[in-house]
């Protein structure tokens, strides 16, 4: 009786021992995690030579929100961000509604190619982007779109294709048949039936998809770096890329640029956080 | 009899004409996107092209002798080794520990789990961007630290042996966060009465998560370090905002060097080769690298 409850403080004690290892670990880890952000924040409220004169831990006197100002004030910060509003909108939509019809068939029909062009989409999904890039640049000088922001539409569309296609053939594979029987015998064809039963039972799937393509596509940086040129036709990764170039030496500017770049993200993971993570989980599932 | 068989065979035909139809814009996505400009790339290959004139000469295989010969090449191949070796080892241990900890913490630890998201919300360049100055000589975090301990200012990124370091501790900060998230979905699929049983028969919290929770996740390890090792060895973004490659070309990686090659000065034959060589030796690490886990999964 007496040697089972000293092994069990004893266990006890390791038990604490062990939360108390795991939570330094914790707030270590949330130390190297959070302090970027601060030195991003309160660096754009600095002055000029600030940061770079008195180091990155030193408080600024007072704040200075006069770069907060500038960029919020300038025009062409609103361009950047109604071309990426733009570019986000119209791409999720067409992502969302193809990769709904592609996934349709695949999951729910016999035909013969069947398990072949799902191969072909999963493979897809690999492919690094980099090496379609001259082509694609080049298509888009041929076809008139190259520096505007209709050419980032398509691109944004297609890579995001084969991993919504994916996700969403095992989703439409979880909705029970007899649904769409039913609406069979009500004398539904199948393009009706798609758009009456299927996708309306799809929006949870839908809506993860489109918050994790929605995060990809806002922050898409290399297809927008290349296939357009002139800032009217930019998207907001580009906006970092050109005040870097004009602002280079001046860390207060470019630190509140990125700080106000993120804050969509951050309201967006405010106001749904679960199915953030969800989208991501999602995502992250492809494996 | 006949009348039920061209029955069968004209629903049989109209599923096939309607699966077309519904098929069609994501096979003329794919095709336009992803098909035809790998082909191309791989004819371009063979080409002398500056990317702008019309003419293009075929000149055979010098670009591929010129690939295997190309000590810059390598070099970005090896720092993109390096980054996929370092990344396996840091991301995934730190990422299985931080999922392992809101796992058992549940709702409470709510606040550790949106800090430690944070990063997964900021774009590549963002983050590039961030780094290149809190990582700079004067006023960075980490010479700022250094100051502050008596010590003297740091150069992380102006140095040719550490920058490359450096690029892969911003890019583990980056990613940490999406792995953590990922082995959080793995360790919610694990079903609860699992976990009760586990308790019931007097295991404590460590022995589940060793004997029963990891043994489990290892389809999720799996398919995490072929995430991992593809998208290592397709780095770009990051990396070109914050360093540019350089110093010199300590932190060259395959994709800033093909595209300098392409849209810098308009090799695009030579451009070409580097992207699909890129694309042979991502294809055949990762085919390896699945064979291999795959191999010893089955014991």
């Amino acid at each position: 009786m007496a040697g089972k409850s000293v092994e069990s403080s004893s266990t006890k004690a390791k038990k604490y021992a062990g939360w108390v290892v795991a939570m330094i670990l914790a707030v270590f880890w949330l130390v190297v995690a959070f302090v970027p952000f601060l030195f991003m924040v309160i660096s754009g409220f600095k002055q000029k030579m600030e940061t770079i004169m008195y180091g990155a831990f030193h408080m600024p006197e007072k704040f200075y929100p006069d770069n907060y100002i500038e960029i919020i004030t300038d025009p062409r910060f609103w361009n950047y961000f109604k071309n990426s509003v733009i570019v986000l909108v119209l791409s999720l939509a067409l992502l969302l509604l193809f990769a709904a019809f592609a996934a349709y068939p695949l999951s729910r029909f016999k035909f013969k190619m069947r398990d072949t062009t799902f191969l072909l989409i999963v493979a897809c999904m690999s492919v690094p982007i980099h090496v379609t890039m001259i082509p694609v640049f080049q298509m888009s000088i041929k076809s008139g779109l190259y520096d505007s922001i209709w050419a980032l539409i398509p691109t944004a569309v297609a890579f995001a294709t084969p991993l919504s296609v994916f996700i969403l053939t095992g989703f439409m594979k979880g909705i029970p048949a007899d649904l769409e029987e039913a609406a069979d015998i009500d004398g539904c064809g199948r393009y009706k039936r798609f758009f009456k039963v299927i996708l309306p039972l799809c929006t949870p799937g839908l809506s993860t998809l489109a918050i994790y393509n929605g995060v990809n596509i806002w922050n898409e940086f290399i297809f927008a770096f290349t296939l357009t040129q002139s800032e009217k036709n930019r998207t907001l990764p580009l906006a970092l890329w050109n005040y870097q170039g004009v602002y280079s030496s001046n860390t207060a500017m470019i630190m509140a640029c990125l700080t106000l770049s993120v804050i969509p993200m951050i309201i967006l993971f405010i106001i749904m956080q679960d199915k953030l993570v969800k989208g991501m989980m999602a995502g992250a599932v492809k494996g | 009899m006949e009348k039920t068989g061209s029955l069968a065979k004209r629903r049989k035909r109209s599923i096939a004409i309607c699966s077309f139809v519904f098929l069609l814009p994501v096979l003329i996505l794919l095709f336009t996107f992803l098909v035809y400009p790998i082909v191309q790339t791989f004819i371009n290959s063979f080409t002398k092209w500056n990317g702008i004139s019309v003419a293009k000469t075929y000149n055979g295989i010098t670009n591929w002798k010129k690939l295997f010969g190309d000590k810059d090449f390598w070099r970005a191949f090896l720092n993109n080794v390096k980054i996929m070796i370092l990344s396996l080892l840091i991301q995934m241990p730190i990422g299985i520990l931080l999922a392992t900890f809101l796992d058992a913490g549940g709702k409470k630890f709510n606040f550790f789990k949106v800090i430690w998201f944070l990063p997964l919300l900021m774009s590549s360049v963002a983050v590039g961007y961030l780094f290149h100055y809190a990582l700079a000589t004067n006023g960075g975090l980490i010479s700022s630290i250094s100051q502050l301990l008596g010590g003297g200012k740091v150069d992380l990124l102006g140095n040719q042996k550490t920058a490359i370091y450096a690029v892969i501790a911003v890019i583990c900060w980056q990613f940490i966060p999406f792995y953590m998230v990922y082995y959080m979905a793995g360790y919610s699929s694990i079903s609860e009465d699992i976990y009760e049983a586990a308790i019931v028969d007097g295991a404590t919290r460590g022995q589940y998560v060793r004997k029963i929770a990891l043994p489990l996740l290892v389809p999720t390890i799996k398919s995490a370090v072929v995430m991992s090792v593809t998208g290592s060895l397709k780095y770009f973004d990051l990396v070109y905002v914050m360093t540019g490659g350089g110093p010199g070309t300590s932190t060259e990686l395959m994709a800033t060097y093909m595209y300098k090659t392409s849209f810098t000065t308009y090799n695009m034959g030579y451009g070409s080769a580097i992207a699909a060589g890129m694309f042979i030796l991502i294809t055949v690490i990762a085919a390896l690298i699945m064979r291999l886990m795959n191999s010893g999964g089955e014991d």
